[in-house]
Formats: C-alpha cells, sequence, structure tokens
C-alpha cells in the first residue's frame, strides 16, 4: 500500500517536471534538402528558450512546424504530453501555443484596445453574435490587464497604426498574450528596433516571462544572451550545441560557425 | 459535315483574331499587372480610325498602319497622363481608371462618327474553294495576317533588344531597373504596344460585321476569358486558348444561336477557375 | 568617391538605419561585416534608391543621388550584385547578359569585347549561354550575377552576401573574382558574414549593429585583434 502511494507520488513529480515542449527527430524535407534535421530538443516548463543559428540554419522552418503552418516530415513534437505535429495553426492554437512574426499582423485600422480584445475574445467565449460586446466586462480587463503588462496601457484609444514601430511590435506581443497561451514563440521580437525599443522589449518579455514557457528566436546577441536561461544552437537545421548562455558563448565550435560560414 | 468544316474555318479565322487582341491584354498585364478595361474600346476606335483611312483613301494597308500608329500613340498618352500617376496604388485604382477610359473612348466615337454602321472593304475579294464549299478569301487572309503579326511580336520579344528589356521588367521590375532599364518607358511602350495590336484587330474585324461603337465590349469580354484560360501573362497559353475558345463558339453555334454560343467560353472560364486556376495551357504548377 | 553622410532610412514604420557614414574610394574593396539584420542589405538598398531615405546624404563623384531614379544608377556606374541573385529565371544566360549589354551608346565592338571577358572569367557561363537562367545552380545562378553587373563596366560594385549558400569550392572562387575585379580597378563595397574571406579581400571594414556602423578599421588591424570580430559577428 504504501509503496503504490510511493510510485503514485512519484510519477505525479516527474509529470510536474517533464518538459512543457518535446521535439524528437524532428525533419522538415524540402525536396531533398533537409531545412531541419532531426532536432531533438526539450523545454523544461516556465524557461526561457533562446534558438540562434546564423543565416538558414532552420530557425524559422523549426518555428513554423512547432505553430502548424509547415507539416514535419518525421519526428514528433509532444506539447504537453500531446502530439502536436501536424496539427493545422488553428488548432495549436487552442492548445495554447502562440505566436508573434517578423511582419507586424496587427489590425491597423483598430484601436490597440480593439486588437488586444479581439485576441481575448478568441479564447474566452465563443463567437455568439447576440450578446453585445459590451457584455463582456470580463474580455475588457483581461485586455487591459494585458497591454498594462506589455506597457501600452496609456495608449488603449490609439489607433494601431499610429503607434511607433517598437510599440506595434510590443502590441503583436500582446495579442500573442491575450489567447492565454502556455508557450510563446517570438519570432526576432526585436528586428528593426532601436536601442531604446530594444531594452524596453527585453523588460517586458522579462516580466511576462513569469508564468510562460517562451522560445525565442533572434539575432541580436545581447538580448538573447542576457534573456534566455539555456540556448539551442541551430546551423544547417541540425543541434549544434546546448546549454547555459556563457557556456554557448564560449563553445569554440559555435564561433566558428558564426565567424567562418 | 459543311456545317463542321465551315464552323471550324470561323472558329480558326476568328481565334486568330481574338489571340491578337488577347495578345495585347495578356502583354499589359503581364509587366504592369494592369487590367485594361479599355482594351476593346482601343480596338473599336483602331476600327474607326481606319473605316475612316479606307473611306478617304480606298486602301486597306494604309488603313491598318495608321490606324496601329494613331491609336499606339493614344495608347502611350493614356498610360502617361492616367496611369502612370497610379502605379503602386490598390490595383482597384487603375480597373477604375481604364474602365473610366473606356466610357470616355465610347461615348467620343459616337460624338465624332455618329451612330451608324461604317464599314470597312475586304481588302481581297472573292471565294476560296474548299472541297465544294465557298469560303470568303479575305477571311483566310485576316487569319493569316494576325498569324504573322503575332509571329512578329514573338520574335520582337524573343530576340529584339526591347523584347528583352520587356521580358525582364516583366519578370523582376527592381533588378530591370538596377540594370539601368528605363522601366517607365518600357511600360508606356507596352501600353502603345498592345494598343496598336487592338487597333489592328479591330481594323482586320471590320469587314466581318462592320464598325460600330459597341463593338469593344465583346471583344474585352472574350479577351479577358482568354488570358485567364491561357494564363495570366503567358502569351503562348493565350493564343492556344483564343482558339480553343473560338473553336468552341463556332460548333456551339451550330447547335444554338450564336449570340447563345457565347456562354461557352464563360463555362470554360468557370471550369477553369474551379479545376485549373492557373490556366489551362500552362504547365501544371508545383 | 562613394560617400554615405549620417544616413537614415526607414522600411514603413522601422528606423532601420540610423546615421551610417561610409566611404568607399575609387578602386577600393571595402567589407561591411555585421550579423543578420543589422541593416547591412539596408545599406545597399539605400544606395539603389530602394529603402526611404529618411536622413542623409548619399553622393557619388561628388553628385548627389537623391533624386536620381533607379534605372539611372547603372549609367553612372553603380552595379548591384543583389544577396538573392535575383537572375532573370525565364531569360537565357545570354539575354541576362544582355540586359547589361545592350545600352545607349555602346558599339558592337565593345559589346563583343566585354562578352569574351566575362566568358573568360567564367566559362562555365559561356557553356550555358543559351539555357534559362532558372536552371542553373546556385553557384552558377552567382557567378551570372556578377558577370552582368560586369558587362555594365561600373566604378563599384555592391555585392550582397556573395558566398552565402554556396560550397566551399565555389567561396573559394569568388575569393579569386573579388581580386580579379580589384586588380581591373573596380570598387567594390562587399557585404558579407563570411568574415576570413573579407578580411582578406578588403583594405578597409565597417561593422555594423543595430543600424549603425559601431566600428571601422583596416583589414590589417581586424585581423591583428581578433576580439573585435568576435564581439560584433561572435556569439
Amino acid at each position: 500500500m504504501a509503496g503504490t502511494l510511493r510510485s503514485l507520488s512519484s510519477v505525479s513529480a516527474l509529470t510536474e517536471s517533464s518538459p512543457i515542449l518535446k521535439t524528437e527527430a524532428l525533419t522538415v524535407r524540402f525536396g531533398g534538402l533537409a531545412a531541419v534535421n532531426n532536432v531533438t530538443l526539450s523545454v523544461p516548463r516556465g524557461e526561457i528558450r533562446g534558438i540562434i543559428g546564423p543565416n538558414g540554419a532552420g530557425k524559422s522552418t523549426f518555428f513554423n512546424c512547432l505553430t502548424g503552418v509547415l507539416r514535419p516530415t518525421s519526428g514528433r513534437i509532444v506539447f504537453n504530453g500531446e502530439d502536436i505535429a501536424g496539427l493545422p495553426p488553428h488548432a495549436i492554437s487552442r492548445k495554447a501555443i502562440a505566436r508573434s512574426y517578423q511582419i507586424t499582423n496587427i489590425l491597423p485600422g483598430a484601436t490597440v484596445l480593439e486588437n488586444v480584445r479581439i485576441a481575448v475574445q478568441s479564447r474566452r467565449h465563443n463567437w455568439s453574435m447576440l450578446r453585445h460586446h459590451r457584455v463582456y466586462a470580463d474580455v475588457i480587463a483581461r485586455a487591459r490587464a494585458v497591454l498594462a503588462d506589455v506597457g501600452l496601457a496609456g495608449k488603449e484609444d490609439e489607433l494601431a497604426s499610429n503607434l511607433s514601430h517598437g510599440e506595434q511590435r510590443n502590441l503583436e506581443i500582446g495579442i500573442a498574450l491575450a489567447t492565454e497561451p502556455k508557450l510563446l514563440c517570438l519570432d526576432e521580437p526585436t528586428a528593426g528596433m532601436s536601442v531604446t525599443e530594444t531594452h524596453a522589449t527585453v523588460d517586458l518579455i522579462r516580466r511576462i516571462a513569469r508564468d510562460l514557457t517562451i522560445l525565442i528566436v533572434e539575432h541580436d546577441m545581447e538580448v538573447v544572451m542576457g534573456l534566455a536561461h539555456t540556448i539551442t544552437v541551430l546551423n544547417y537545421g541540425e543541434v549544434l550545441a546546448e546549454g547555459r548562455p556563457a557556456e554557448i558563448q564560449a563553445n569554440p565550435r559555435v564561433q566558428e560557425v558564426y565567424l567562418k560560414i | 459535315m459543311d456545317q463542321i468544316i465551315i464552323q471550324t474555318l470561323h472558329g480558326l479565322v476568328n481565334g486568330m483574331v481574338l489571340a491578337m487582341v488577347a495578345s495585347g491584354l495578356t502583354l499589359i498585364f503581364g509587366i504592369m499587372d494592369i487590367v485594361n478595361f479599355a482594351h476593346g474600346d482601343l480596338l473599336m476606335l483602331g476600327a474607326f480610325v481606319g473605316a475612316s483611312v479606307v473611306g478617304t483613301t480606298g486602301n486597306y494597308w494604309l488603313a491598318l498602319i495608321v490606324a496601329a500608329i494613331v491609336i499606339a500613340i493614344l495608347g502611350a498618352l493614356l498610360q502617361i497622363t492616367t496611369l502612370r500617376p497610379l502605379i503602386g496604388r490598390d490595383p482597384l485604382t487603375t480597373i477604375l481608371a481604364t474602365f473610366g477610359i473606356s466610357l470616355v473612348i465610347q461615348k467620343y466615337a459616337l460624338w465624332q462618327w455618329g451612330p451608324s454602321v461604317r464599314q470597312i472593304s475586304e481588302p481581297v475579294r472573292g471565294d476560296f474553294t474548299l472541297f465544294h464549299l465557298q469560303y470568303p478569301w479575305y477571311r483566310i487572309a485576316t487569319a493569316i495576317l494576325a498569324a504573322l503579326i503575332i509571329s512578329g511580336l514573338w520574335l520582337f520579344l524573343k530576340y529584339g533588344k526591347y523584347g528583352i528589356w520587356i521580358r525582364a521588367t516583366t519578370q523582376d521590375r527592381v533588378m530591370a531597373q538596377a540594370m539601368g532599364i528605363p522601366v517607365p518607358l518600357v511600360y508606356t511602350g507596352v501600353f502603345a504596344l498592345g494598343s496598336a495590336m487592338a487597333a489592328a484587330s479591330g481594323v482586320l474585324f471590320g469587314p466581318f460585321a462592320g464598325v460600330t461603337q459597341t463593338m469593344g465590349f465583346d471583344f474585352t469580354v472574350r479577351a479577358f476569358v482568354v488570358v485567364v484560360v491561357g494564363g495570366l501573362g503567358n502569351l503562348g497559353g493565350s493564343i492556344l486558348a483564343s482558339i480553343f475558345i473560338s473553336l468552341l463558339e463556332s460548333y456551339a453555334a451550330i447547335v444554338v444561336s450564336p449570340a447563345q454560343a457565347v456562354i461557352v467560353s464563360f463555362v470554360v472560364l468557370v471550369l477553369t477557375m474551379l479545376f485549373r486556376p492557373t490556366g489551362l495551357f500552362v504547365p501544371t504548377p508545383k | 568617391m562613394l560617400i554615405l553622410e549620417n544616413v537614415d532610412a526607414h522600411y514603413g514604420k522601422a528606423h532601420v538605419l540610423h546615421g551610417v557614414s561610409i566611404e568607399v574610394r575609387a578602386g577600393e574593396v571595402v567589407g561591411l561585416l555585421g550579423r543578420n539584420g543589422v541593416g547591412k542589405t539596408t545599406t545597399l538598398k539605400a544606395i539603389m534608391g530602394m529603402a526611404r531615405r529618411t536622413g542623409g546624404r548619399i553622393t557619388f563623384e561628388g553628385r548627389d543621388l537623391q533624386g536620381v531614379p533607379p534605372h539611372g544608377l547603372a549609367g553612372r556606374g553603380i552595379a548591384w550584385v543583389p544577396e538573392e541573385r535575383r537572375i532573370f529565371r525565364l531569360l537565357t544566360v545570354l539575354e541576362n547578359l544582355r540586359t547589361g549589354l545592350d545600352r545607349p551608346g555602346i558599339t558592337p565592338a565593345r559589346r563583343d569585347a566585354l562578352l569574351e571577358k566575362v566568358y573568360a572569367y567564367f566559362p562555365i557561363l559561356r557553356e550555358r549561354r543559351n539555357q534559362a537562367g532558372g536552371t542553373l545552380s546556385g553557384g552558377e545562378q552567382q557567378m551570372l550575377a556578377i558577370a552582368r553587373a560586369m558587362v555594365l563596366e561600373p566604378k563599384i560594385i555592391l555585392l550582397d552576401e556573395p558566398t552565402e549558400g554556396l560550397m566551399p569550392r565555389m567561396v573559394a572562387q569568388i575569393q579569386e573574382i573579388v581580386h580579379a575585379l580589384h586588380r581591373d580597378g573596380v570598387a567594390i563595397l562587399l557585404v558579407e558574414q563570411n568574415v576570413p574571406l573579407t578580411l582578406d579581400a578588403a583594405g578597409r571594414v565597417y561593422i555594423m549593429e543595430k543600424g549603425t556602423v559601431r566600428h571601422h578599421a583596416s583589414a590589417a588591424e581586424l585581423r591583428a585583434d581578433q576580439r573585435v570580430i568576435h564581439e560584433y559577428l561572435g556569439v
């Protein structure tokens, strides 16, 4: 009896510390070319994982697989214990994986609040046309909370198109956040930003990382080394190295790949 | 059986004229993404100019050349004044612009030449005997002429210096500019060329059914069907599609009235959009 | 000869270049290094009039390039070999070259001489001259892109990541070609991520980060002290 109880608790301990995301031998082939080749990695709950690699290393393709935009050729993607490889994007979104894009995905003609509100609604309520949107006070409250998280609280009635570039990218993150993801995939969140805007976004990411697991693809080394707990280095679609930022920076193979391609 | 032979000839001849019209349209679309609603009306203007020239000089060939040149110049002016300023804007804007041009041209023609039907007399008389059937020589001549003009266009595009400019600009406008090709001029040139083709088609078609202000509309509609079925921007495809559709229409005219036979084109269009939207005569998209 | 003074550029709302100042003198090979996304290609596009310049000046041989239409640059002696090569895929190799050979005022003799010259540099292009550009391999397309720039008889070539995606053997060939062009007296602004090749080919190097030039030194200095390279291009 005691033995069964102990083994039950160790099983739950295992599930508690089991990774939120696991890929096993993930491969994506385009014709003869393997853009992602046999990638096996495992991301623990609550971690910020940086994915770096030189041009063409397969980072975007990898992301596209995770978020259902691309179908992998072989291998598994296990999210929260469930196999999600090959699921379409809207199904993935329902599984609580959200993604930000390199080209801003916001609705320029809507206000900042409306942009986020729509994302909240997609998660909270069925699209019931009969009830007036103002009835959803909880939706508005949640949207405002998200705006506060991404530093846009004072701008809720601004037209999204009037925001600066950096603010738009942060709004993008807010929209992803509003869908209450468990895993947030950020695709070059600081691309095209000035130094000040970059710092603001890094702070933002640190703030929201409390209850989330974050995967971040970046070219800005300062950003990724400063934010990530663990870094996976991809090269020619394969995992070249994985470890803490300091380990990666000290890894001669990684330096080689970056400086001598 | 006789009917079928005659209709085949009709189909081929009409197909060649339609091919000339469609070539101009697909060239313009392929290079500058302009859906030229005024194309048929440029054809109509060309026919009227041609009719006037034939009326005063009695010379068909002169009419053909003058019509082509005059409408080419008009096309260039239209492009420079109305379409060039719209480059880069929402495509709907250019569609509306060409539609507006179409209306203006139609009304101008009405004002200039009046409502009566003009005639262009045939350049060659007499009939051609196939087995025991008679078929007018001039229709055959028209088809041959159209074929020659289209071949000329193809040769120009393939081997001419400006043909290379046009093809390069169609494929990659930015890189063409980086190579020093004056793209705005190329655009104007292509629009002029397309207009000239339309005008020449108008003169060629003149003897068939007379010249009226509304003759352009049928051509515009059919030419669009052809351009889509043949593959947007695909010259070879639109030629094949022209013949294909014209033949189908001609055969349909055996059983139904010619006015109803036009429905065939639309059926083909809808089927193409459903099953092979990139074009029937285009290699299977990967 | 080519001078960028404090150039700012925007892509839509994104402020992608901040006060970029670069100079390339006649006959020089100048390197432009930096990680992905720092603005190297955007700098070249700003010169070619393809990025929205919102500040600063770009002059070539003393004349401001502001207001020069994009198709006017080739005539002034500026040739562009873009990152994606941008071969006219449906044109043959020869037709691709003709887009540059068929210039106003060029004599048939000069045309033939130029054609012979690029065929001498790139024998494989002579072999494939009637093949469609789209059927060439990556390396061959790169050679065609460079040949296409050469027939413009430019004073400067803007060479954007010529070795990207190429096999080591081809990379070595590109290195040869850059040397040969330099010997010919053509200036080159070489954007690259391949550090050894750039330090070998270039006399001076600018290093960019986050849309601006962060460092400027001679290739020799950078070779001697690798720390700068590590800082801006390494991990």
